[in-house]
């Protein structure tokens, strides 16, 4: 079923398009738009996950004009629903696909099957095929970013974590943010409140308001509302964006925010298609191509806490640093990686254990 | 835990309880007349966008809040439309109302969306508020809180010792008999629907306005059929719909610090699942109880009436 | 002279079918100038919203596939309805069903046989009759008004099935992401129409409906459970029982929504996700009513509301019409459709006759 597990950065893509751009010139000028549909799983209007992913769709629209013709569909159900969504894109004209929730995989492979002609990329997911490509972002390297100006700012030495649900990509932000904020600050720790929501704006505000009567003294999360900023700004706690910068909800607490580019992927992969050099592929980028990046800092921060957060930034941009390199210990203290040896891509996207200094 | 910390927890109570019990307390006066509408969530978040539109737009927290009111208010009335003067069945009706307040509260808040509002102005009385604990606990919430709680005091009395309090009922009790005494059962209906309405529209302007000063699609979360099931927990009595509004507002907070001081090892889902649990237990408990407190639902509660004059 | 509104004696067959033309006559042109004011070619959208989705097998096969779950939960609360029991938490039925039917599906995979989808049916069937009946118990022991406890019940299914997703039933291999293994083949309902989605259930749903409408006609439960709606007095004085009466329309209606719950994960879904159902359980209980809790009647209103959901689907895709509009549009056809039904029961004429109230004949018609 997982054909291709191996994360190969698709780095010849823009070479290769530029090549055959010249090449592919009768098709790529033909009257006829590029189509290109997106299946989101939330409202547009949420200003977290999907609200980036469609300055992603809109940002293929400026760079091609009339050469593509973009379409969405938002609040789409994982589930059945799914299915005939993306088939109705797909029968409608649609060549190029991008479908933005880990739930629409099985739908997507299944509708790919009966489309062999249409391009297919699915992001967050781990199943790719001739014509579905996968995508996604390694969000932990800005949580390593945060973490680090966690651990200088905190006086009490407990965060806060509003989290939504128990999957690796969240379970692997945790890891990454308290392991970053424990080489500054050894004895960290991170109380994690789960909201079993997605988006509940009132529920990760008492979550907010919960973890901070408990003594954090640094709030993050990983749900899509702005509600935690807010509501730590209001009781003056240092607190991180999620997904786009969110500083106008808290412009003195606000110290950056991890933020999802994905308008440079969509606008490669759409050029690959118009080109006709798309083929399949499994990427997963971070701060060195440019699909994560962290907001303006806070001139509040203190300088230290900057310069550490841009060493990290940067040691992760030329290689020198793996936010999970050993030694690591999990929840009990057991040692789970060596030192000097880093987790695998692999274990990464699975990870379904804490380290140490989690109490989730 | 300090004195503080309890002072906080329960501020954070009394705030997620808030736009529940706004919205419920306008459900049980509809409900008391006789009328079903099961379109809080509806009426709710369309107040919540109002409000929230108008709040950005003027930036006048309490005209924001007016317009909120009015919305909840205007979608009501779309719903005593269908339900008393052309009698469409009452569920139904309420049920398509939710996803027509859905839709166009998304529509109207389109370019509302990732712009702050300055919060409702908290009541501070020099001196007073700044007290440690009474201070914040008691003079430290916004207008609306202490609107909500003043509404209850004054629907208790409403329904029970005003004149038209007890036409209200009698109207819930048996339209028919109401109506061969002379009451105008569709105008009192009329009357109780839009009140429903104006205070879900509260309940939707306190969410965007002050429990979360934003605007977000879907904001309102399902908050609008909590408020229904607190309508029938209280069985219909105001000050036990207060009761309910806080303790369901304080499991749901309890079970999130639960969580934060280590969750003792239960998963976070079942943690979740307290407060509904704890609700069904409670209203067993009150239902099966010693005390045998009736359940006393109106009886003509989702039946239409149509006079034929 | 006045005009006056008064309740028919009885309505004529040719209204009966009339008025639901005239809703969707009034919401088509509502629409037009929705879509016109909205800046959105207003042919083109009316005619994705309702013609584009009807025009290839394929099309119906997709709308028999969403309209099967209403129709079948909308069946069985429309039962409830007609007796007055309100189970508003066909939902959480719906998804205790889809993990009971699941489980089995699991517990036998890699070994299926031909014995595995009619036990995971069986399973669906018992697991929401078992949701059911916590209601139905609280009700007829303790009196405790089943609205609530249903509702209730419904957050708390969903949150048990994503206990067990995120936990014991996640797919060992599946990288620690919230969903089951997919179902063997033996474990999925069979294909009835080549290169679509219709499923056996679609058929099994239809097959439902008459059977309900069987029940309700000839039989004498279905005798109780109308006399228990209209005259509670003359069913109390029948002799009837009015516990039994609840503990058989939840069973019946919990059952049904349990089993469709089943079918979802057997047949589109393939196996066990964090949310089964896109609200299938409430929207049914739209159903119910526009069906006018006539089970036959619930077969059109199934496929009229599941039309609504595809064709909003489709204008997004071919119009570009946000979602938020389709809402309102839907919502706007419901309105329409609502309120025609005063004309199916009501007629306005220009004579004062007594006052008296209309209860009576509207029960009649419900």
């Amino acid at each position: 079923m997982f054909k291709d597990l191996s994360r190969r950065h698709f780095l010849a893509g823009s070479t290769a398009a530029a090549g055959a751009l010249s090449l592919g010139g009768p098709a790529a000028l033909a009257a006829e738009p590029l189509k290109v549909g997106f299946v989101y799983v939330g409202p547009v209007g949420d200003f977290g996950w999907t609200h980036g992913h469609d300055l992603g769709r809109k940002a293929v629209e400026a760079e091609f004009g009339d050469k593509v013709k973009t379409t969405f569909v938002e609040n789409v159900a994982e589930g059945p629903d799914a299915d005939r969504v993306i088939r109705q894109l797909a029968a409608s004209g649609n060549k190029l696909i991008f479908t933005t929730s880990f739930g629409f995989m099985n739908p997507t492979i299944r509708v790919a099957k009966q489309f062999p002609d249409v391009m297919f990329e699915h992001a967050t997911g781990i199943q790719t095929a001739k014509n579905v490509a996968i995508y996604n972002a390694r969000f932990y390297e800005g949580r390593a970013v945060i973490g680090t100006i966690a651990g200088h700012v905190t006086k009490t030495g407990k965060f806060g974590y509003v989290a939504s649900f128990p999957i690796p990509e969240v379970v692997m932000g945790i890891n990454a943010f308290i392991l970053a904020a424990r080489k500054v600050r050894p004895d960290a720790e991170i109380k994690v409140v789960w909201v079993n929501s997605w988006f509940d704006p009132g529920k990760e505000a008492d979550a907010t308001k919960a973890l901070i009567d408990q003594g954090c003294d640094v709030i993050t999360q990983h749900t899509d509302s702005p509600a935690p900023i807010q509501t730590a700004g209001s009781r003056g706690v240092w607190c991180f964006g999620q997904a786009s910068d969110m500083s106008t909800f808290a412009p003195e607490y606000h110290a950056t925010a991890i933020l999802d580019v994905w308008a440079p992927y969509y606008i490669e992969r759409v050029k690959a298609a118009l080109d006709g050099t798309w083929q399949t592929s499994n990427v997963w980028y971070g701060f060195k191509e440019g699909m994560v990046e962290m907001a303006p800092y806070n001139e509040r921060l203190p300088a230290e806490a900057v310069a550490d957060a841009e060493r990290v930034r940067k040691a992760i941009i030329d290689g020198s640093l793996h936010p999970f390199t050993g030694p690591i210990n999990d929840q009990s203290g057991a040692e789970k990686v060596a030192a000097g040896q880093t987790i695998s891509d692999n274990d990464l996207l699975g990870m379904g254990w804490y380290v140490e200094g989690v109490s989730a | 835990m300090s004195l503080e910390v309890v002072a906080l927890i329960i501020l954070t109570v009394i705030s997620a309880a808030t736009p529940l019990l706004f919205a419920a307390l306008g459900e049980l006066v509809t409900e008391k007349s006789g009328v079903l509408n099961l379109g809080v969530e509806g009426m709710m978040i369309l107040g919540a966008v109002a409000a929230f539109a108008v709040a950005v737009t003027t930036g006048s927290s309490s005209l924001g809040v007016l317009v909120g009111a009015l919305a909840g208010m205007a979608m009501a009335f779309v719903f005593g439309v269908l339900t008393l003067t052309l009698a469409a069945n009452q569920v139904a009706t309420g049920l398509a109302l939710t996803i027509f307040g859905l839709g166009l509260s998304s529509l109207i808040g389109a370019g509302f969306v990732g712009i702050p509002v300055p919060a409702l102005p908290k009541l501070a009385i020099p001196g007073v508020s700044d007290l440690p604990i009474i201070g914040p606990l008691i003079f430290g919430h916004d207008v609306l809180v202490y609107l909500s709680l003043a509404a209850v005091a004054g629907v208790a009395w409403f329904l029970k010792k005003s004149r038209r309090g007890m036409i209200l009922r009698a109207v819930g009790e048996s339209d028919i008999s109401a109506h061969s005494i002379g009451y105008n059962v569709i105008a009192v209906r009329y009357g109780a629907v839009l009140f429903g309405g104006a205070m879900a529209g509260l309940g939707g302007a306190f969410l965007s306005l002050s429990y979360t000063p934003l605007w977000n699609e879907g904001m309102t979360a399902g908050r609008g059929w909590i408020a229904l099931a607190l309508v029938v927990f209280s069985s219909w009595r105001p000050w036990r719909l207060l009761a309910g509004a806080y303790l369901f507002g304080g499991v749901t907070i309890a079970q999130l610090y639960s969580q934060g001081a280590g969750g003792f090892g239960i998963p976070a889902q079942v943690m979740s699942m307290l407060p509904y649990l704890a609700t069904i237990l409670v209203l067993t408990i009150i239902a099966a109880g010693p005390w045998k407190g009736r359940l006393n639902a109106p009886a003509c509660l989702g039946k239409p009436f149509r006079p034929s004059t | 002279m006045s005009l006056k509104i008064e309740a028919r004696p009885e309505t004529p067959r040719s209204l009966l079918y009339a008025t639901p033309l005239l809703a969707v006559a009034l919401t088509v042109v509502s629409g037009f100038f929705i879509f016109l004011a909205m800046g959105y070619d207003p042919f083109l959208a009316l005619y994705h919203f309702f013609i584009s989705p009807l025009l290839s097998l394929y099309g119906w096969s997709e709308l028999m596939v969403k309209a099967a779950p209403l129709i079948m939960i909308g069946v069985g609360l429309a039962v409830g309805f007609r007796a007055n029991v309100w189970n508003i938490g066909a939902e959480g039925q719906l998804t205790i069903g889809a993990i009971a039917g699941g489980v089995v599906a699991l517990a036998f995979w890699g070994d299926e046989t031909w014995l595995t989808l009619p036990l995971m049916c069986v399973a669906g069937i018992l697991g929401g009759m078992a949701y059911a009946a916590v209601p139905a118990f609280l009700k007829t022991r303790f009196g405790v008004n089943e609205i609530l406890t249903s509702l209730m019940l419904t957050y708390v299914a969903t949150l048990f099935l994503s206990t067990l997703v995120y936990g014991p039933l996640k797919d060992p291999l599946g990288f620690n992401f919230p969903q089951s293994r997919m179902f063997g083949d033996a474990a999925l309902l069979p294909m009835i129409l080549e290169g679509t989605r219709m499923h056996l259930g679609t058929v099994i749903a239809l097959a439902i409906a008459v059977a309900g409408w069987v029940l309700m006609t000839f039989t004498i439960v279905g005798f109780q459970v109308r006399v228990l709606g209209q005259a509670p007095a003359a069913a109390r004085f029948a002799g009837f029982s009015a516990s039994r009466i609840v503990w058989f329309t939840l069973l019946l209606g919990g059952g049904l929504a349990g089993l469709a719950g089943t079918f979802e994960v057997a047949g589109p879904i393939g196996q066990l996700i964090p949310v089964i159902s896109p609200g299938y359980g409430f929207t049914a209980i739209i159903v119910a009513f526009l069906g006018r809790l006539h089970p036959l009647g619930i077969i059109l209103s199934g496929l009229l509301m599941a039309l609504s959901y595809i064709g909003g689907e489709v204008a997004q895709v071919e119009v570009g019409l946000p979602q938020a509009v389709t809402g309102v549009f839907q919502g706007l056809l419901l309105f329409f459709l609502l309120a025609s039904d005063f004309l199916v029961r009501y007629r306005i004429r220009r004579r004062a006759p007594a006052i008296q109230a209309a209860r009576s004949a509207q029960a009649a018609e419900v």
